[in-house]
């Protein structure tokens, strides 16, 4: 019993064979777009570098542009099959070769789905690396002198300012680390000297933020100092006070604009791997309709096409059995014996 | 007496009529691509509109458009002359087309070079407007509750990070202008009403910068206010230092940043300019093949070798010729002379 047998005709099968090539060609397109999809997430993950920490994540991107490459090259054969299957004498060039070309683009829309997969997985690894980074950012903030870390405070900036964000969870991160350098402290002066006391560590914190937290919107000029302390500032509430400093933490800031950017990816790769599959599955039908009308002999006529020649359950076995023959040379397997529409109408009439 | 006269085999007036067909094509091509030049102009222009004071300069991709759009249509038109050309039946309807065209591309090839000149004409425009569009923003910074102005905080702030500028000329502008509102200014403080009274106008300056003046190079945290008072900061020299705020002047930066992308777009424009002189060039060797093919026309067999010139007449009397449909339409000439001489004959 085949799986989903379909008849066709000669002039049905020419048609499969153009259709099919003209798919596999845009198949190699979108192949493309998935190879550049991945170079272009490579891009943007590697301009946040230095704000990822410990995980790697690298190999999302690259497991997109393998996938996009390879598909570029699997359906650019497949192209050439299809195109020289609407002549049959080609078709017996094509001929070995087709099975295992359907086998392995099989396994490969596997691949295909898994790189879709994950994807959408990326989510909480990236959280967790970003966390770290920022962190970690935010602690070197004033490290402006150290070789390595002089260009955190300029993309701690830079960030806040394009993502409209402040300190990883919100603003109130930077009243916990010392983000003014040492250098830039009069030592001679009383209340500085108060203020490292006073704290356990020796650190200078205060209750301030960087400029770059400050929100464009506001209509008052910024309040960076003192942010806690409303008898310093005229008309100022700091817990009703919203528009003076960006609310959101740059963690959930570059998160949300990551997994954007993941999600439109993912459906996109979705997309890629329904289509591939479509086009495996009318290369499946194209092959075996080929195959009986060269048993059949005559070139005109029509032929059955399936995706299983038999059911789902016989299929495996027979395969399992195959696999384990492999090693046995002696064994002929006088089971397996070719099938036509003919020798079925008659076996079922009986 | 002809004017350049050519002998004309047949396979040179199929070449001729090909290659121009293939030029026309590609000078339509460049004159969609200047259209689109003109739209990126001015919507770069459309964009900084709040700091500009008059739109003068607008006229530059304004010209660009119109230019682009005609010169579309004329290649278009001449491509599609190009393309019946050789087929002696289809073309005498061309014929009465042929002296508007070669006008009207002529006229669009010289604007579109005025464009580009004007566009280096116009700096000293663009400047001035932009000083009194700056200085109106400045001095509208802190009305962020007067309906009309209450976003000129936010433009300025944006302008200043994303251009990387500060104030005007530079940041001195900021401390002649009382950039904080009376809204958040506390005048039950000494200092505040001290420093109210010293000013003549009875205005809050400060010698201090907006926030939007940080410069994120900075290796220190962002000072803005007492930038003179060198006191007021642990090891900080004014005059020396450079990396603090940022020392560009919002005009000079505008400035810069527009006479780039007209630069740009005039380089461009200035290469379209050339394939259009190209396509008018060969389109006088389609005058030879017009007066060839004319000579044809009564001719069965149309593979003859033939002559073909520029100019019918002498090149005073071609002139004339052009000239007065125009002067007569000016009424510059008068039309009543010819009517004149008629009742005297009858």
């Amino acid at each position: 019993m085949a799986v989903l047998k379909v008849t066709f005709t000669k002039t049905k099968r020419d048609k499969l064979a153009q259709v099919l090539w003209i798919l596999n060609w845009i198949s190699v397109v979108t192949g493309a777009i998935l190879f550049s999809l991945g170079i272009f997430l490579k891009v943007e993950i590697n301009k946040r570098g230095e704000l990822m920490a410990g995980r790697d994540i690298q190999y999302v991107p690259n497991m997109l542009i393998a996938v996009g490459l390879i598909a570029c090259a699997i359906n650019f054969l497949g192209g050439k099959i299809c195109y020289d299957c609407v002549d049959s004498t080609k078709f017996l060039r094509w001929k070995l070769i087709m099975l295992p070309y359907i086998v392995c683009t099989f396994f490969f829309t596997f691949c295909v789905l898994v790189g879709a997969l994950m994807c959408y997985g990326m989510h909480w690894e990236l959280e967790e690396s970003l966390d770290m980074g920022l962190t970690q950012a935010m602690r070197f903030y004033k490290d402006t002198d150290t070789p390595g870390r002089c260009f955190l405070k300029h993309t701690v900036d830079m960030l806040q300012i394009e993502f409209q964000c402040c300190g990883n969870n919100g603003y109130k991160d930077w009243f916990q680390i010392q983000w003014i350098s040492n250098r830039y402290l009069d030592m001679s002066k009383k209340e500085v000297v108060d203020r490292l006391r006073s704290n356990v560590e020796g650190k200078y914190l205060t209750d301030g933020v960087p400029y770059s937290c400050c929100n464009i919107n506001s209509p008052r000029p910024c309040i960076q100092q003192q942010i806690t302390n409303n008898s310093a500032h005229f008309n100022y509430e700091h817990q009703t006070e919203e528009l003076n400093l960006w609310m959101k933490g740059c963690r959930q800031a570059l998160l949300e604009s990551f997994t954007h950017i993941m999600r439109s990816i993912g459906f996109t790769v979705l997309i890629t791997w329904l289509f591939e599959l479509s086009v495996l599955t009318g290369v499946r039908y194209l092959q075996t309709s080929l195959e009986n009308v060269l048993r059949q002999g005559d070139p005109n006529s029509d032929s059955c096409g399936w995706l299983l020649e038999n059911s789902l359950m016989e299929t495996a076995r027979t395969n399992m059995s195959i696999i384990k023959s492999l090693g046995k040379s002696n064994q002929i397997n006088t089971e397996y014996h070719p099938t036509n529409c003919r020798f079925f109408y008659e076996n079922v009439s009986k | 007496m002809a004017v350049m006269k050519m002998k004309f085999p047949f396979q040179k007036r199929v070449k001729l009529a090909q290659g121009l067909w293939l030029l026309s094509w590609c000078a339509t091509v460049a004159g969609a691509t200047t259209f689109t030049l003109g739209c990126l102009l001015k919507t770069e222009l459309h964009r900084r509109a709040e700091v500009m004071d008059n739109t003068d300069i607008h006229i530059v991709p304004n010209t660009l458009m119109i230019v682009g759009l005609a010169s579309l249509g004329i290649n278009y038109f001449a491509s599609k002359i190009c393309q019946d050309a050789l087929d002696a039946g289809r073309f005498p309807r061309w014929k009465n087309f042929l002296k508007p065209y070669f006008a009207i591309s002529c006229f669009f090839t010289v604007l579109m070079l005025l464009t580009v000149i004007m566009s280096y004409a116009m700096t000293g425009s663009l400047e001035s407007s932009l000083k009194v569009g700056l200085r109106n923003g400045i001095r509208f910074y802190k009305d962020t509750d007067t309906p009309g102005r209450c976003f000129q905080k936010q433009n300025i702030d944006r302008l200043q990070m994303e251009f990387q500028c500060c104030g005007n000329n530079d940041f001195r502008d900021w401390f002649e202008v009382q950039w904080i509102s009376n809204r958040y200014l506390d005048f039950s403080s000494k200092e505040v009403k001290d420093r109210i009274k010293s000013n003549v106008d009875g205005r809050f300056l400060v010698d201090g910068v907006p926030f939007s003046c940080c410069n994120p190079s900075s290796p220190r945290p962002c000072i803005q206010y007492q930038l003179t008072n060198n006191s007021a900061h642990y090891n900080y020299d004014y005059q020396t230092e450079e990396l603090n705020i940022y020392l560009r002047g919002c005009r000079e930066a505008l400035v810069n940043y527009y006479m780039g992308l007209m630069n740009t777009i005039g380089a461009g424009v200035l290469s379209v300019f050339l394939l259009q002189v190209h396509t008018v060039l060969t389109a006088i060797h389609l005058r030879f093949l017009q007066t060839a093919m004319e000579a044809v026309a009564g001719n069965e067999n149309t593979e003859i070798e033939t002559e073909g010139y520029l100019l019918e007449k002498g090149v005073k009397e071609t002139i004339m010729e052009y000239l007065d449909p125009v002067l007569k339409f000016l009424l510059l000439k008068n039309q009543v002379q010819e009517g004149e001489t008629a009742p005297v004959t009858a």
